[in-house]
């Protein structure tokens, strides 16, 4: 988030997209809830599906799947038509707004309603909200980004922010509502092929040879790595031959799983590394138990870049051991001496390393945890970013094109599916499915239907339904209700016995390398 | 904000800014007013009377007024603990303690009394125990500070008790119709989902529907027995608990502040922080999604597979197999054919030395985690 969570009660107009907030995010959602009961703040939803904080909505548009650079370009075209954008703003902090122009020109409110199924009056409308808002704050999740388009999606919203001055302010902000306690802080380390710490690419010499010189090492690789997209389609060529894998169950959340089964397979060698024997690990040659975040030391960094304490609270169980430690075990066995005494010492090199951390310690987040960047010990922390100056100086206008998603319905599959979360379960489900509680309240998986589909299907609420697409089939209860708008249908993606990425399209963004989750064609039909 | 101006506390001289109530002043100073119904964050209070001060100073002569809801002003010369607050503060504990089964604080009175009341209200409970919130109770706190017995508690007055839903107890036989449940859910979770009528003396709050999401932010702000975690409802006393560890929650990136309570080196009740980001709120699966910490399906020892079935090993081996197997594809394949998967679950530690294994071990820049998935 450019922006911390509290500032989501201090904007005037909040625009949710792409994310279901009050089940994947609920306490965040309470920001934004209030502003609207306290603040007579504005909330806009664009949504496929009529989530339930479409209930406290200004207004809620639905767009057709996948059509988000064709609404935000249509918003654009109205506000630069109608002049409510910021010009102080867009002249003095921004470029490439000619660019920005030429690209959403030919995005009129009727050109739009083809494309995306939102009237022309309701985006002539959106627009003018937000335009004319004091502050704006987008909040979106991975309905943005879960695209082929995902990148440009999410520049797209960056667009529509600078163009209205939002960017750098309090109550605005482009916030992107981080799905995995800690994975804000693994991109921060350098967990991604293309960065070390801080971001800092891996193809810069000099980058590199700091840290070879502050790990004791020579000859690290200044080329590119590879993302796990393309790992796991590489081992199943034969080309890529071992993995070692900490905390992570692809075999329930990577798209086409049927696929990703058997590059798992095809590995010479793969260590999982879990607190519990999930379908992963189960292929594993070995599987090393590691302790759960109740019973380590250490830190996390939440969605806002707040680096907070996690405190030990129990023994782990058995033999388990930290995370790190086993880590450390490994690396020393293979001839690099890896020690460490504690948690706090491994932060302390963490600080020496990676810029934006770099006035951080275990003393200063005690009590209360601090933004990033924050690269000195007397640095307070930076709650909102680019304020006064982009961190790059000028922001930057990206003027980007509509393109539809890589896989439409046709005859064979006629339907859209779309996958997401409820709040009783928690990604794969490997730690929620052990609370008798929430498995009594969402104890198996659905699939929720339109009541025009349903008829014309000839499916009841409570049927079992098969799903299929070009990649698998599977089986879920039908929830028959109106969310999704005829067309369309949702399924959870939790459940391992009913696993929804049997039928995910494994289609990437070309730029980050993400699976369009969100749009896939199928068909459905009731269970004999 | 600029000070407004002074405001006298107890013969002392305090600043005080635009919209600060007297309570404001007094907690920002140290100065120990009790409350019940009040609510932090909440603006609807000052139902339960607790906070009374005695307010001289002004045209009207002296007055009784709330601390909670009465706004700091110039002229006023507060008394938090004369004799006739704590006359009227007691009064107000007395109404509560009559209004249910509070079986706390009868004792004292004759002893028939006392054990037709306790049976009466252990029946309605079905147990042989004290109130499930025995010790952690504040309207019990406030009932032993002030020296309040119950008097006209009803012993046989048949009380609903919705145990249907699947996180949590709520028991009308111990509400005293605060309105702390009703703004916790209302005004500061906004789930909208409990419907009461405040100016409606004999409602009470019905039960949890369909807008409920278990948050249990209701059952954090109960100050009483009224609404209690089931796993801790006559299973969980206050002093069996050994520790309270605060830590950051581990499923979504909102990063909540969580006390987690541990006994026997098992978490048995999770509460919420009153810091940012989340000031005492939490969702379902933080506040009761708990129990895979230590669950029985955990992995406990090093396994190796051998023939397509696992056995368990000891770290030595699994370690030296690993280190081992990985060292060999190293050394005749170089390091761009293996990868490491780290992880947004676990800490900053752990993933900084996950890539640092890949990059000056492995010597790849093949590390990646689940961000986009």
């Amino acid at each position: 988030m450019t922006n911390p969570i509290g500032d989501v009660e201090k904007a005037e107009v909040i625009l949710i997209t792409g994310s279901n907030t009050t089940e994947n995010h609920p306490v965040l959602s309470t920001y934004a809830k209030r502003a609207v009961k306290r603040n007579n703040a504005k909330i806009i939803v664009v949504d496929p599906r009529q989530i339930p904080i479409t209930k406290l909505a200004h207004k809620w548009l639905r767009q057709n799947l996948g059509t988000d650079v064709a609404w935000i370009n249509g918003l654009m075209h109205v506000i630069i038509k109608e002049n409510l954008y910021d010009k102080d703003y867009v002249a003095n902090r921004t470029e490439g707004f000619e660019d920005l122009k030429a690209a959403v020109e030919k995005f009129t409110p009727q050109y739009t309603e083809e494309i995306t199924g939102i009237p022309a009056k309701d985006i002539e409308e959106t627009a003018r909200i937000f335009a004319k808002a004091k502050s704006a704050s987008i909040c979106y999740a991975m309905g943005i980004t879960q695209h082929i388009c995902g990148t440009d999606n999410v520049k797209s919203l960056a667009n529509l922010s600078m163009l209205t001055g939002n960017l750098g302010i309090q109550g605005g902000g482009v916030n992107p509502l981080r799905g995995q306690n800690n994975v804000q802080g693994a991109c921060d380390m350098g967990g991604l092929p293309n960065v070390f710490p801080a971001y800092q690419p891996v193809t810069n010499p000099d980058v590199k040879a700091r840290l070879e010189k502050e790990w004791g090492v020579s000859g690290m690789s200044g080329n590119l790595g590879l993302p796990v997209t393309v790992m796991l389609p590489m081992a199943h060529d034969g080309v890529f031959k071992s993995l070692y894998i900490i905390g992570e169950n692809p075999l329930v959340s990577d798209p086409d799983l049927n696929h990703a089964e058997k590059c798992l397979e095809h590995l010479e060698f793969l260590v999982v590394q879990d607190i519990f024997m999930t379908e992963t690990a189960a292929k594993a040659d070995v599987v090393l138990p590691s302790a759960c975040f109740a019973e380590k030391d250490g830190t996390f960094s939440n969605t806002e870049r707040k680096v907070q304490r996690v405190r030990k609270a129990v023994d782990a169980p058995g033999d388990c051991k930290q995370d790190w430690e086993i880590t450390c075990e490994i690396a020393s066995r293979m001839g690099y001496e890896m020690k460490y005494d504690n948690p706090e010492q491994i932060f302390d090199e963490i600080a020496r390393v990676t810029p934006s951390y770099g006035g951080l310690s275990y003393k200063r987040i005690d009590k209360d945890g601090l933004h990033w960047p924050c690269p000195a010990p007397d640095h307070p922390g930076t709650p909102i970013l680019h304020k006064g100056q982009f961190t790059r100086g000028k922001g930057l206008f990206h003027g980007i094109d509509f393109i539809p998603p890589a896989e439409q319905p046709d005859e064979e599959y006629p339907l859209y599916l779309t996958t997401g979360r409820v709040i009783y379960h928690y990604h794969t489900g490997t730690m929620t499915m052990k609370s008798e509680g929430l498995n009594a309240a969402a104890p198996e998986c659905f699939v929720e239907v339109s009541p025009e589909d349903a008829a014309s299907y000839g499916i009841k609420d409570g049927d079992k339904v098969h799903i299929a697409s070009r990649r698998g089939e599977i089986t879920a209860v039908a929830r028959v209700i109106d969310m999704t708008g005829p067309g369309t249908v949702f399924l959870p993606f939790h459940y391992a016995e009913a696993a929804a990425n049997k039928l995910t399209n494994a289609a990437l963004d070309p730029v980050a390398k993400i699976p369009e989750f969100k749009v896939c064609a199928v068909k459905i039909a009731k269970a004999a | 904000m600029k000070s407004k101006g002074n405001i006298t506390i107890n013969g002392r001289s305090f600043p005080f800014r635009e919209g600060q109530t007297i309570l404001d002043v007094a907690q920002a100073n140290s100065l120990d007013i009790p409350t019940l119904c009040y609510l932090k964050r909440a603006t609807s209070n000052g139902g339960c009377g607790v906070c009374v001060v005695e307010v001289a100073g002004g045209e009207k002569g002296v007055q009784m007024l709330r601390a909670c809801e009465t706004p700091a002003d110039v002229w006023m010369n507060v008394r938090t603990e004369s004799p006739t607050v704590i006359k009227a503060r007691k009064e107000a504990i007395q109404n509560m303690l009559d209004t249910g089964n509070h079986n706390c604080a009868v004792c004292g009175t004759s002893d028939a009394a006392w054990t037709d009341f306790q049976l009466g209200a252990q029946k309605s409970d079905e147990t042989t125990d004290l109130c499930p919130v025995w010790g952690d109770c504040r309207l019990q706190d406030l009932a032993f500070k002030y020296q309040v017995q119950g008097q006209n508690i009803p012993s046989d007055k048949e009380y609903p008790k919705d145990l249907a839903n699947p996180f949590f107890v709520r028991d009308y036989s111990r509400c005293i119709k605060c309105g702390r449940c009703e703004a916790a859910c209302n005004e500061v979770q906004v789930n909208l989902a409990i419907d009461w009528n405040r100016n409606d003396k004999d409602a009470s709050y019905p039960l949890a529907n369909e807008f409920c999401v278990y948050c249990g932010e209701c059952v954090q702000a109960c100050p009483v027995g009224a609404l209690v975690e089931k796993d801790v409802h006559y299973s969980l006393r206050p002093w069996e608990v050994d520790k309270k560890v605060r830590t950051t929650c581990s499923y979504c990136g909102v990063g909540c502040q969580l006390e987690l309570h541990v006994r026997d080196n098992k978490i048995v009740k999770v509460e919420g922080v009153d810091a940012a980001p989340n000031y005492g709120s939490l969702c379902v699966k933080g506040r009761f999604g708990y129990h895979f910490v230590g669950h029985p399906d955990r992995i406990t020892s090093p396994l190796i597979k051998e023939n397509g079935k696992f056995r368990e090993a000891s770290w030595d081996e699994a370690l030296d197999l690993a280190a081992k197997r990985f060292s060999e594809i190293r050394e005749k394949h170089g390091g761009d054919v293996m990868g490491v998967l780290t992880s947004a679950r676990i800490s900053n530690e752990e993933n900084y030395l996950a890539q640092k294994f890949a990059r000056a071990v492995l010597k790849t820049n093949n590390v990646d985690h689940c961000a986009r998935l």
